[in-house]
């Protein structure tokens, strides 16, 4: 399974990370050698082997259903790029 | 006093022979005058830590001190400290004032710690020789030529250099352990839930945990007694109860079995490295241990596995910086995807987008099975191989790194050579366990040689015990390097 120029930028789209053509072609070179690296895995056979998500097996904890948070948005949007009223501001996205 | 241990600081600052205004100027004055050299520290800010170093000496004063109260205590620049600057080494977050403390951060103001600064690392924790900080390199305190380990490498050398009493570092696959080695110095990653995540900025959730870093097991024993705990609000926090981890620092070694696994002196362990490993393991042998080979056959396949887990995690976990709630975002955009596209290109460096579009693929339509699923079965054998292995023996020893520090430049462009030098750590973050690294020598290049050692789920105490017995024996962590 070797990558292409197309899966990179297939990829770069899906992460929204924009990537100039010219770098295209030493980052698929970077990414291959990586890929050569993950290859190795496919050389032993896992089969009835349980996939390990997590170090601990746990379950995850419920809380009660009540309002534990409290109203911290001045705090948030103090740090944010752009903010008007209390909103968050984007680029338009509908016309 | 730059050399003393964190109880005898304490005990100094109890009898008042020196205030905790006093040492910590005296930090921030060493740190004024070494930083320039070696870049340890991102953001220092003098007027902040005083006013806890007061707080700290009222508190002294009262008699309500404990055992960390007025000590500095670098932070590694990963943990969100409430109207500090967290920069995570990325000019993503370059300006990001944290609204909030992470629990560790909590737990040292409890504590009444002093926080000292943040230092510096690879970006979004992502390297193995703290090259890839938008803040630039950090230089090794042993020798300025060589990089200090990575990601926590402003830690290490901040605690090498005696910048700080000590430090605090995250542990994703050998990030508080191999720059621990590298910079001669001791650091240790708990079990995985044992120290909350929360305010941690996250790199690869199911692998990240966050440690102390300091001169000896004693000081790093006292310092993961205020970092553990449980945390509601981090969803893989262990609900344990609390343990004294200087408990054990006193027991003798006689009847210790430390398993030797043969996979981990094999080729590519540099034959400086091996010696200076071996000779700890003669000592350990002199304190009345016993040794027993063991194997675990997976160890080559952690890298692997270790390169489609992380970069998965981290893609989904760094999705979150779109330029929108914090962070950079770029000046200049035409529409919305062009904006979350050009404030990512520009926010993130090489190795973090490199990480981002593999962990994008490995979970991508088509390719989900043949690599994530395929890494997380594998995962299930490398844990087992530990399972095992802790059947024949009380603790796992080996190199931490299997050459003392590299050269700066030396591996950054190559990334996959740079990946191969977590060989011996990644395995450990895999299964979840403890892991340790001491000082136990040098290499041919004067650089020093970390032994590590691996436990058993919650075998802190143990390890920490193991660790402390052998630095009562020798003097490798009190050696420290000739500053200019």
């Amino acid at each position: 399974m070797s990558l292409t120029e197309a899966d990179v930028k297939r990829m770069a789209h899906l992460a929204r990370i924009e990537i100039a053509q010219q770098e295209v072609a030493s980052m698929l070179a970077q990414l291959s050698n990586i890929m050569g690296l993950v290859e190795q895995m496919q050389a032993v056979d896992t089969e009835g082997v349980a996939p390990m998500a997590h170090a601990q097996d746990l379950s995850l904890r419920l809380r009660e259903d009540r309002v534990t948070e409290t109203d911290q948005h001045e705090a948030f949007q103090a740090i944010a790029p752009e903010v008007e009223a209390g909103l968050y501001l984007v680029p338009k996205v509908i016309e | 006093m730059i050399n003393d241990s964190l109880k005898q600081l304490s005990a100094a600052l109890a009898a008042k022979k020196i205030s905790s205004r006093e040492l910590t100027q005296s930090f921030l004055d060493r740190i004024a005058q070494l930083n320039p050299t070696f870049n340890a520290f991102i953001t220092v800010d003098a007027e902040k830590s005083l006013a806890q170093a007061d707080a700290a000496d009222r508190r002294i004063a009262q008699g309500t001190a404990g055992p960390l109260t007025g000590i500095p205590i670098a932070q590694k620049d990963i943990f969100c400290a409430k109207t500090w600057r967290t920069t995570c080494g990325s000019k993503m977050l370059a300006n990001f004032i944290a609204p909030y403390d992470a629990q560790v951060i909590e737990h040292f103001n409890a504590a009444g710690a002093v926080n000292l600064g943040k230092t510096n690392m690879d970006e979004f924790a992502m390297g193995s020789s703290n090259e890839t900080s938008f803040f630039g390199a950090v230089k090794n305190p042993w020798d300025a030529r060589a990089v200090p380990g990575g990601s926590s490498g402003g830690s290490a050398a901040a605690v090498a250099a005696r910048l700080c009493a000590a430090a605090t570092g995250t542990d994703t696959g050998g990030s508080i352990r191999q720059p621990a080695a590298l910079t001669g110095i001791t650091g240790i990653k708990p079990t995985y839930g044992v120290v909350s995540r929360y305010g941690m900025i996250a790199f690869a959730s199911s692998l990240d945990q966050g440690g102390p870093m300091a001169k000896s097991a004693e000081d790093c024993a006292l310092l993961l007694n205020t970092m553990a705990g449980f945390d509601v609000r981090d969803s893989t926090s262990l609900d344990r109860p609390v343990e004294d981890y200087t408990r054990d620092l006193a027991q003798p070694l006689a009847g210790l079995k430390i398993g030797l696994p043969k996979e981990y002196f094999a080729a590519g362990l540099a034959p400086d490295v091996a010696q200076a490993v071996q000779a700890a393991i003669a000592e350990y042998q002199k304190l009345g241990a016993q040794t027993v080979e063991i194997s675990l056959p997976n160890t080559q396949l952690s890298i692997p596995v270790y390169y489609v887990l992380a970069p998965a995690e981290a893609s989904s976990n760094l999705s979150r910086y779109d330029g929108v709630r914090y962070g950079y975002r770029a000046p200049e955009y035409h529409d919305l995807s062009d904006m979350y596209k050009k404030t990512r290109a520009q926010g993130f460096g090489a190795e973090v987008k490199r990480r981002i579009l593999i962990g994008t693929y490995v979970l991508s339509a088509g390719y989900y099975d043949a690599y994530y699923l395929k890494a997380q079965k594998l995962r299930r054998l490398i844990a087992q191989d530990f399972t095992a292995a802790f059947k024949q023996c009380d603790v796992i020893m080996g190199p931490t790194s299997p050459t003392t520090a590299f050269n700066l430049g030396e591996k950054s462009d190559d990334p996959v050579s740079m990946y191969l030098s977590d060989i011996y750590t990644i395995a450990v973050n895999l299964a979840g366990l403890p892991g340790m690294s001491i000082p136990v020598g040098f290499g041919a290049n004067g650089r020093p040689v970390g032994l590590q050692i691996v436990g058993n789920y919650f075998a802190e105490a143990k390890m920490l015990n193991v660790a402390h017995q052998y630095q009562l024996a020798t003097d490798w962590h009190a050696r420290m390097p000739t500053l200019p």
